[in-house]
């Protein structure tokens, strides 16, 4: 490469240059500057920064500097007034000493001065300390933005250039407030120059980036749009950047941009290498407006017009037949302008993912990458594999290239490579390929760098639960993982290993065998003593038969790890202990001899101390049948996604995690073991010290947990976290039980907002999905399906089933008609590609029957004779509970109303109440509704009553509105 | 109801920042399209070096750090480094760094790194040209260093002669 030999040769000349500079004096140094310095030489400036490359320590330079600044601060402050050259020289002194490093707080007065210079230089020097230095001094922006306003309007094309690089530089709200609106206008005016333009159209996209609100396009959007067909491609180079931005947040609206970049796409790939003269790089043809036209028709679906769409179809086809031919030069320039093409094209094939045909060329053709010797394309081939092998079309074509990707993890240099090829394997694994992948992933695990361990672990640990079809296989890798990675494994993957040894019982008596001989292992990692002690504990017993590993045997096993042991996996032993005297008898005078000695008994710390003193006076006082009870084995726990899952998403960020059809769930809802936001169940979180048969111990504690499953919930995830189709905002459903607006939901991606009104017995609800990611969602698809015998009762009229993309914003509508009374809620499915990955989500939609109420006024006498006529049993339902949320009247009063009820003033004789009464519009029939609500302040509790004119109803309504106080 | 903030800034942006500096880990030339607070600058400068210059030669000229991703070449005695976001262009990247090295190139005729440590305005001036809010303007050398070279025309001749010229 010549430039780099010539960089060479300089770098050569400028150390004996720079060693020559050393010996001489300062005077001659500044005559020993570089040969070329074109512009005007500010002789001044170069001898200072000579001084300062001759100082030969920091505080030396530091003492140079101030000396400088000491000098320009006179210099600024003299009674003389400087001539415009030596305000130059100065400002741009202290611009290097600011470059340095070092602070910078005068010289911005001067620096403005500078601005309205009528010398170009002195000007351009101006402009570059205010891009570099912006200082948020108002009366200063003020003085800047009217600078910049004079060299706007001069008509002089290379100050309107300047002008509009220093506003794109700075890009502050205040200048987007000065010149968001004139800046159009230039960029689409019939009589400016090219190179204007081309700065108005970036400088423009740096102010709607700053403030979006402030750059409205409207009667421009046409104008700017079709400068995508200007004649200058530089003019297109730029505007295209802007179109694209533009079009993310609004894609109707630039739309039409769509055929204009595939035409003028189609004639950049066409062209002969020197049609396009300045604009063809190394023989390619405008490479960066090629990748900038795919990316942005990377912002819509693909071209409905069936032309517009054959004729794009063609671009990527003679993109890939281009790749295939023999280069055009041996420069990597040449290659690697080629390629950025390629990979952008490929890219554009994934986002459209229904081309099966390029889909299986894309992904030969990376094929052929990752064996190429150039590290760089390499790693982006198997970079971009990964988004294609969670392709349906293109999954199996990826597979066949296993064993290179096991190759280049065994061999590759560059850890980053490495990197790169462990997530391609894991996105590439299915149950065909499992075995094989995971061992390959363990083996590399051994000299894996530390960097990405933790990464590795929980990628083996994912796959090997997700694919396993044999469990003592699953048990086998996990117990691996733990002696190869151990300090990696994290509480996630060991928790795991137990839940589903609980879960299965003809994996129990292999886990036990297995952990009790990884236990004999002179030095072994203390997940293994954890995992070994609750194993063991629960079925050491499965393994008692052997003399090898009878219960003493067992016991001295785990004792023989104790004192090397944490407190939280003492504490776990101990547990295991107490456990062992119920499973075996024979042990009980021996355990009970290691509780009782001092260093248990009186153990400093506290968690220890009260177990061993707790589970001898259990072992001693306890009948045989009670300590059965007590110490009876582990019920099994619900199924649900694996947390591990949830920890590698949090960890890799949204749409890392590329095994196909994964689920996303609340992403929050990734924090094992009493995470932050519990909700109102949160006194039955045990404390986190990581121990599972603690918790047994705690859970009962707490108040009865309203939700199924949270009893050991706790331990393993969160409640959001569900099985498939599984809604997964309880808590946000809820909390619209008395509202009709509001968040319905939220992670990382997505946000999604409802609004909804009701009448009678119709309601209308609007739903927003928000995209809170900068790229667009494709595949984006919603269903509403009302589960079980619910479409009879309520029917979701205008169905509202979407598919398409999701730029920034979708609103739809949905219609719904209560038939009759209903229990369960109606079911939102959302369904979206994001990085490669498939999201899947289901939400319960809050529409509760309380949502059709009707208020009724009435007096106290008809509420109490009408309380009285709805006296049979199941008319009736009533609940005692404790408020979880505050209980002041206003409040109280908002809920009640929001109910849709009408609250009644003056009818309850006890003045702390409160009645309510309303009717529930159905189709079918009305619902006449009573409530009476009775808090009782002192004890932070409530009595709730309904009664309703039909069955059912009042215990619905109770249920709902127990949650709410 | 439904707030964006976290958007304003970030949203499709393609270059955050550009830096160049020696293999001693001297800074040459810094610039940032995204707003960020000196503090913030500094600390992104110095971790980018140190990971940078650990970096062996044969090894791939991308990484991903924090949650960019970081392309960077080494011509002679001095790296030029810039971060772009995940989705973007790696390869394209790779080659405006080489663009604006053909352009300091041609400009100082077979530049060096001292060049570049005594014009640093002017190092400045052609980035602005070739590349503005982190986004190529113009790709062709001949426009880039036209409007350079009219600007070096225009240094000492006062603003009414100027406007004559037009």
């Amino acid at each position: 490469n010549e430039i780099t030999l010539a960089f060479r040769r300089q770098r050569k000349r400028a150390a004996n240059r720079d060693k020559v500079n050393l010996a001489r004096c300062r005077r001659t140094a500044a005559a020993n500057m570089p040969a070329v310095s074109k512009g005007d030489g500010m002789r001044g400036l170069a001898v200072f920064i000579s001084d300062i490359r001759n100082c030969k320590s920091k505080e030396a330079e530091i003492k140079r500097i101030n000396k400088e600044l000491a000098n320009i601060r006179s210099k600024f402050k003299g009674d003389k007034a400087l001539d415009g050259y030596s305000k130059k020289k100065y400002v741009c002194k202290l611009l290097f000493i600011f470059l340095l490093g070092h602070d910078i707080d005068f010289g911005h007065m001067e620096a403005v001065n500078l601005l309205s210079s009528n010398k170009y230089t002195e000007k351009q020097i101006g402009y570059l300390f205010i891009s570099v230095l912006v200082n948020s001094n108002s009366e200063l922006i003020r003085l800047i933005n009217n600078a910049i306003k004079n060299d706007l309007s001069s008509r002089n094309p290379t100050f309107m250039c300047l002008a509009l690089h220093c506003i794109a530089n700075v890009g502050s709200r205040e200048m987007a407030e000065a010149f968001a609106s004139e800046i159009p206008r230039i960029l689409v005016a019939g009589d400016t120059m090219d190179s204007v333009k081309q700065s108005a159209a970036l400088c423009l996209l740096r102010l709607y980036k700053t403030s979006p609100d402030l750059v409205l396009m409207g009667e421009w959007t046409s104008r700017v749009v079709h400068l995508l067909n200007d004649q200058h491609m530089g003019v297109v180079t730029a505007a295209i950047s802007l179109i694209t931005c533009l079009s993310q947040k609004n894609p109707d609206e630039f739309k039409t941009c769509v055929s204009l970049a595939v035409s003028r796409l189609s004639r950049i790939v066409s062209s002969a290498s020197t049609d396009l003269q300045d604009y063809t790089y190394y023989f390619v043809p405008a490479p960066w407006l090629s990748c900038k036209l795919l990316r942005l028709l990377q912002c819509y679906p693909p071209p409905e017009d069936g032309a517009v769409k054959g004729r794009l179809v063609e671009c990527l086809e003679t993109i890939l037949n281009k790749a295939q031919e023999p280069p055009k030069s041996k420069k990597v320039q040449h290659s690697n302008a080629k390629n950025a093409i390629l990979f952008e094209a490929i890219s554009l094939i994934i986002h459209y993912d229904s081309e099966p045909n390029l889909l299986v060329r894309a992904c030969n053709q990376l094929g052929q990458f990752l064996q190429h010797r150039e590290t760089n394309l390499r790693y982006l081939a198997l970079e971009s594999m990964c988004t294609l092998a969670s392709s349906e079309f293109s999954h199996e074509a990826v597979k066949t290239h296993i064993e290179t990707v096991i190759n280049a993890l065994k061999t590759e240099r560059d850890v980053s490579v490495r990197q790169r090829a462990a997530d391609l394997l894991y996105a590439m694994c299915d149950r065909s390929n499992a075995k094989q992948i995971v061992a390959e992933m363990l083996s590399y695990l051994e000299t894996a760098d530390y960097s990405i361990r933790e990464e590795m672990v929980l990628k083996v640990a994912i796959l090997a639960e997700k694919y396993a079809v044999d469990y003592s296989w699953y048990v086998d890798t996990i117990l691996n993982l733990i002696r190869i990675a151990g300090d990696y494994v994290s509480e996630e993957v060991w928790y795991r290993v137990i839940q589903i040894v609980i879960n299965r019982d003809d994996v129990q008596g292999y886990a036990a065998k297995t952990v009790f001989e990884a236990l004999q292992a002179p030095a072994c990692h203390e997940n293994m003593v954890k995992v070994g002690g609750y194993i063991l504990g629960e079925f050491g017993n499965l393994i008692a038969g052997d003399p090898r590993s009878s219960p003493l045997v067992q016991f001295n096993l785990l004792h023989s790890k104790f004192h090397l042991c944490s407190v939280p996996t003492r504490a776990l032993l101990l547990s295991a202990y107490i456990k062992f005297i119920n499973l075996f008898p024979e042990t009980k005078t021996t355990i009970q001899e290691v509780l009782r000695c001092d260093s248990q008994i009186r153990n400093s710390d506290v968690e220890l101390q009260q177990r061993a003193v707790e589970y001898l006076k259990l072992s001693s006082i306890a009948s045989t049948d009670v300590l059965a009870t007590v110490l009876e084995e582990m019920p099994p726990f619900p199924e649900r996604e694996s947390s591990i899952l949830a920890k590698l998403k949090k960890k890799k960020g949204p749409g890392a995690v590329s095994v196909t059809e994964l689920e996303d769930n609340k992403r929050e809802g990734g924090e094992l073991n009493g995470g932050a936001d519990r909700g109102p169940d949160s006194a039955s979180t045990p404390s986190p010290s990581g121990d599972l048969l603690g918790i047994r111990a705690a859970a009962p504690i707490g108040a009865a947990p309203a939700s199924a499953g949270s009893l050991l919930v706790d331990v393993f995830s969160e409640a959001g976290i569900a099985v498939s189709s599984a809604a997964v905002n309880d808590e946000g459903f809820l909390r619209f039980v008395c509202k009709n607006n509001g968040v319905l939901f939220e992670n990382q991606l997505l946000q999604i907002g409802i609004k909804s009104e009701y009448r009678q017995n119709l309601g209308r609800m609007y739903l927003f999905y928000g995209n809170k990611t900068s790229v667009q969602f494709a595949s984006f698809t919603t269903t509403v399906s009302c589960p079980g015998e619910l479409q009879t009762h309520i029917l979701p009229k205008g169905f509202p089933h979407f598919k398409g993309y999701c730029g920034a914003q979708i609103q739809q509508v949905l219609n719904i008609e209560c038939l009759t009374d209903f229990i369960d809620a109606p079911l939102l499915n959302i369904k979206f590609r994001y990085g490669g990955g498939l999201q899947n989500l289901t939400l319960k939609l809050p529409v509760t029957i309380n949502k059709f109420f009707q208020p009724t006024e009435m007096a106290s006498q008809d509420f109490f004779q009408r309380w009285k006529q709805l006296s049979q049993p199941q008319q009736e339902a009533q609940k005692i509970f404790k408020a979880n949320h505050s209980m002041d009247t206003e409040v109280l009063k908002a809920k009640l109303l929001g109910l849709g009820t009408a609250l009644l003033d003056n009818v309850d004789p006890n003045p702390e109440n409160y009645v309510c009464a309303g009717v529930i519009q159905t189709k079918s029939q009305q619902i006449g509704c009573l409530l009476r609500l009775e808090p009782n302040a002192q004890a932070q509790m409530y009595r709730l009553t309904l009664r309703c004119s039909k069955d059912l109803v009042s215990q619905r309504l109770c249920d709902l509105l127990a949650e709410q106080f | 109801m439904f707030r964006w903030s976290h958007l304003v800034i970030y949203i499709c942006v393609q270059m955050q920042f550009m830096l160049l500096f020696s293999r001693q880990g001297k800074l040459r030339l810094q610039k940032w399209y995204v707003p960020l607070c000196d503090k913030e600058k500094k600390k992104i400068t110095r971790e980018l070096l140190q990971t940078v210059l650990a970096r062996k030669p044969k090894m791939c000229s991308f990484l991903e750090w924090r949650d960019l991703k970081v392309v960077y070449k080494r011509y002679a005695s001095l790296y030029f480094c810039c971060a772009i976001e995940n989705q973007d262009n790696e390869l394209i990247t790779l080659e405006i760094i080489h663009r604006y090295v053909e352009l300091l190139d041609k400009y100082f005729g077979s530049v060096c790194e001292l060049d570049i440590i005594f014009n640093f305005e002017k190092a400045y001036f052609i980035l602005d040209e070739f590349l503005l809010g982190g986004e190529a303007q113009e790709t062709s050398k001949k426009n880039v260093l036209k409007a350079i070279e009219q600007a070096d025309l225009l240094q000492e001749i006062v603003l009414e002669t100027v406007s004559q010229i037009y």
